[in-house]
């Protein structure tokens, strides 16, 4: 179990450029970046946790809610816009009943748009977890859904 | 392998080729250096493209399984992990090297189809489907009726200076890039030249910062040299951020110690003890090969205190960005690096007199930094040999989009744009028609047709209103929508602004909502909508200049571009979408009209009772039809029929 206090040990206190580097750590760990975990930060770098919060927000990369079980990145990367991934995306907003950083009620799927992801010969690109998928048609967008719903009913 | 082993490895490249200040070597280090360099092959050798863009097709076990394949063969070979040979369509590519013959490159192989292709390649069978090309060297004999990789017209077209060791060596060994010249230049900067010199050379070399700007080099580096300071900094920034652009990433991925040797050269010019590397946390495979890179130098006594007994020290350290656009901007990426929100501040003061903790910082991109290297080995006349009267030497460019061979490629400045699209990237697939080719990633510009010969360097294309910028190319053909492109990068950029100045923040935002405007169809026609959506584009015009006049860094002042080059070279096509509503590419979806096909309908009527404006009549079992004047666009009949009865158009 990671905790939190065992990667703050590892940085100075008194340098404020780690935030950045302990905020990623911190989402390396846990998947998200938490209230506890803010204010602890806060706490030991002696910065106000709103001030943490608004740094954090700033950048893409940090997310407050935990990932679903199933984490779906889709490519909006210029190659991918041009190769119609929008129809794609809108598909799966409608299947899921999310929009981008949010998470299913039942907390099994949750998307997230991307920058590239270098897969610009094979556009549209997707990920769910470590799994890619390339290529991707309107009518694959239910059958990966139905695909992991099914290891989920099993 | 067996015959050398890691520390002789070592001490042999430390003395007999790094402080070998000869360029004659004798016949048993030569032999020793053909070894390393896999030129002559005892066992085989099978190499295996490893990077983001052959990972992205699902092969990230391929090492694995040809390691396995072999175990259970009982065949003795060497599998390699490369990088990247730029041509990312025919991704994965494997090679295999058999003694004494040439080496043999297939494409397109999956976890699947690999191990059928070896079983051939072991059994003087070539699997002539997957196939691609064989490398030239006169010393084993060729394969018959098999193109060499030079005549492929990917890699023909292109003058490969900086890319050479792309996806030929493995980038997870110091010996093999030693081998091929690396950290030489360095090692003979830190011992025979002095700051000034390196500088110098740089400043003659006429390079220009491969960032976007193309601010000169050796300038950039004179001042923070000529600034007294404790402590300064080179900062490599590998933050490529823009949507479209994959070309740093492959390099880091192919190459990482020559970005490293890069790196060490611009620091040691400075006078800088301490380089960092910023790069986009994203980029997993390139931070774990960077970072072996770096920890392989130290090793090798090539970062660290006192390099080889000069005198010098340099650290090298890697920090991750949490994404964002604006970090591309040097005092942004500054404010990041120092743990605060990436907002850029206004210059001056500029980062080489007072950036990083205060101190003379010098920012360059990774590929400005790749050029260090071969500028100082092969001096400033040669550098300014190439390329044209005020751009010297080659640019690599991310070539995506709709072309035939999506890929990094590197030409020399001043080569045409049409080259780069139809003779390196082999043109536009299924016979389509080209429509435009997109530089420089969201705050670049969109060329047409007749602008498709200009010249890559700064000036030319600054000349059309776009700008090399990030140096990703995006082709559009007939298909692509230029307004749905420009509403797209705009919808970016109004995400990425900082939000410190009213300008950028504000315009941004209303340049997309007048986009988003004119790409949708009015909910009805009265208050004469049509002229206010041709007001939009006037006030669109003026927005932009606004915006481009009157922001503080560079994100904003350029983020009117695709908007501008857009209106200049694409004004049919915004008038097509304001007056005839129409988006003649078919992907503005909200312009899209609707038809039933009366054979397919079934008179259902669920069409009519889901219509939101009433514009589909009918009774049931009978056919419906749709009143156009009636309709807006959003297309729920067509997403609601059942029997696919509703044709778009």
């Amino acid at each position: 179990m990671p905790d939190i206090d065992s990667i703050l040990e590892k940085y100075s206190y008194t340098q404020h450029d780690n935030l950045i580097p302990i905020l990623q750590e911190i989402q390396d760990d846990f998947g998200y970046l938490s209230k506890e975990a803010l204010v602890k930060v806060g706490d030991y770098l002696k910065i106000p946790t709103g001030k943490i919060y608004g740094l954090a927000t700033f950048y893409s990369q940090f997310r407050f809610e935990p990932k679903g079980k199933y984490h779906i990145r889709i490519c909006n990367g210029t190659s991918c816009h041009i190769n119609s991934n929008f129809i794609i995306l809108k598909e799966l907003k409608k299947k899921l009943g999310i929009n981008d950083g949010e998470v299913t009620k039942n907390g099994l799927f949750s998307l997230e748009e991307t920058e590239c992801m270098s897969g610009c010969g094979f556009g549209p690109v997707m990920m769910v977890n470590e799994k890619v998928y390339t290529r991707l048609t309107l009518e694959k967008v239910p059958e990966i859904i139905h695909f992991y719903l099914q290891i989920e009913n099993e | 392998m067996a015959e050398i082993t890691n520390q002789n490895n070592k001490d042999f490249i430390i003395n007999s080729i790094l402080l070998n200040d000869s360029e004659n070597y004798t016949k048993d280090i030569l032999d020793k250096l053909s070894f390393i360099k896999r030129d002559k092959v005892t066992f085989p050798v099978i190499t295996v493209s490893q990077n983001s863009c052959s990972i992205i097709t699902g092969t990230q076990n391929l090492t694995q399984i040809i390691k396995d394949y072999l175990v259970e063969r009982d065949i003795k070979a060497h599998v390699i992990e490369v990088g990247s040979l730029g041509i990312c369509s025919v991704e994965t590519l494997i090679s295999v090297q058999l003694p004494g013959k040439t080496k043999l490159l297939y494409k397109d192989v999956s976890e699947e189809n690999v191990i059928a292709i070896l079983d051939g390649n072991f059994n003087n069978y070539i699997a002539e489907e997957n196939v691609f090309c064989q490398f030239r060297n006169t010393m084993h004999e060729p394969y018959e009726n098999l193109p060499y990789l030079d005549e492929i017209s990917f890699f023909s077209n292109q003058q490969r200076i900086i890319l050479k060791n792309c996806g030929i060596i493995d980038p997870g060994s110091i010996d093999e890039y030693i081998a091929f010249g690396g950290y030489k230049t360095f090692v003979k900067a830190i011992r025979h030249y002095t700051h000034e010199d390196v500088c110098n050379i740089v400043d003659e070399s006429n390079l220009r910062g491969r960032g976007g700007e193309g601010y000169f080099t050796g300038k950039k580096w004179k001042i923070a040299l000529n600034t007294p300071a404790e402590q300064k900094y080179l900062i490599c920034n590998a933050g490529e951020s823009d949507p479209g652009a994959f070309m740093e990433r492959l390099l880091i991925e192919s190459d990482p110690h020559k970005v490293v040797e890069g790196i060490a050269i611009s620091a040691y010019a400075i006078g800088a003890k301490k380089a960092l590397i910023y790069i986009e946390w994203e980029y997993d495979l390139a931070i774990k090969r960077l970072s072996n890179a770096i920890q392989q130098a130290k090793e090798y006594g090539l970062i660290g205190h006192d390099i080889l007994k000069s005198g010098y020290s340099l650290d090298i350290i890697i920090k991750k960005g949490a994404g964002a656009y604006v970090c591309g901007e040097e005092t942004a990426l500054i404010a990041s690096i120092e743990g605060k929100r990436g907002r850029p501040h206004s210059k001056p003061p500029y980062p080489a007199t007072k950036g990083l903790f205060g101190q003379p910082t010098i920012v360059n991109n990774v590929e400005t930094l790749v050029n260090i290297p071969i500028i100082i080995e092969k001096g400033a006349n040669w550098f300014n040999s190439i390329g044209t009267a005020n751009s010297k030497g080659t640019k690599v460019f991310s070539v995506s989009g709709k072309v035939e061979f999506v890929g990094m490629v590197e030409v020399v400045m001043g080569t045409k744009i049409r080259d780069i699209i139809y003779r390196i990237a082999g043109g536009i697939p299924k016979n389509k028609r080209f429509k435009a080719v997109h530089i420089g990633g969201p705050s670049g510009g969109t060329l047409g047709e007749e602008h498709i010969d200009t010249l890559v360097d700064y000036d030319s294309v600054i000349l059309t209103g776009a700008s090399l910028g990030s140096a990703g190319m995006v082709v559009l053909d007939e298909d692509n929508c230029i307004i749905d492109t420009v509403k797209y990068f705009m919808n970016f950029l109004q995400k990425e602004s900082c939000g410190i100045c009213i300008p950028c923040r504000e315009g941004t935002r209303r340049m997309y909502e007048i986009l988003e405007n004119i790409s949708k169809r009015p909910k009805d026609d009265f208050g004469h909508t049509t002229l206010q959506r041709f007001k939009g584009v006037m006030q669109l015009e003026n927005l932009a200049e606004v915006i481009k006049d009157t922001s503080m860094c560079g994100l904003g002042k350029k983020a009117a571009n695709p908007v501008l080059t857009t209106l200049k070279w694409f004004r049919d096509e915004y008038e097509e979408h304001i007056f005839e509503r129409n988006c003649s590419a078919g992907v503005c979806q909200e312009l899209r009209t609707f038809e039933i096909n009366v054979e397919a309908c079934t008179g259902c009527t669920l069409c009519a009772k889901k219509c939101p404006t009433g514009a589909i009549f009918g009774t049931p079992k009978n056919t419906h039809f749709i009143v156009q004047d009636k309709c807006i666009g959003c297309g729920i009949c067509y997403e609601t029929c059942k029997f696919s009865a509703i044709i778009s158009k």
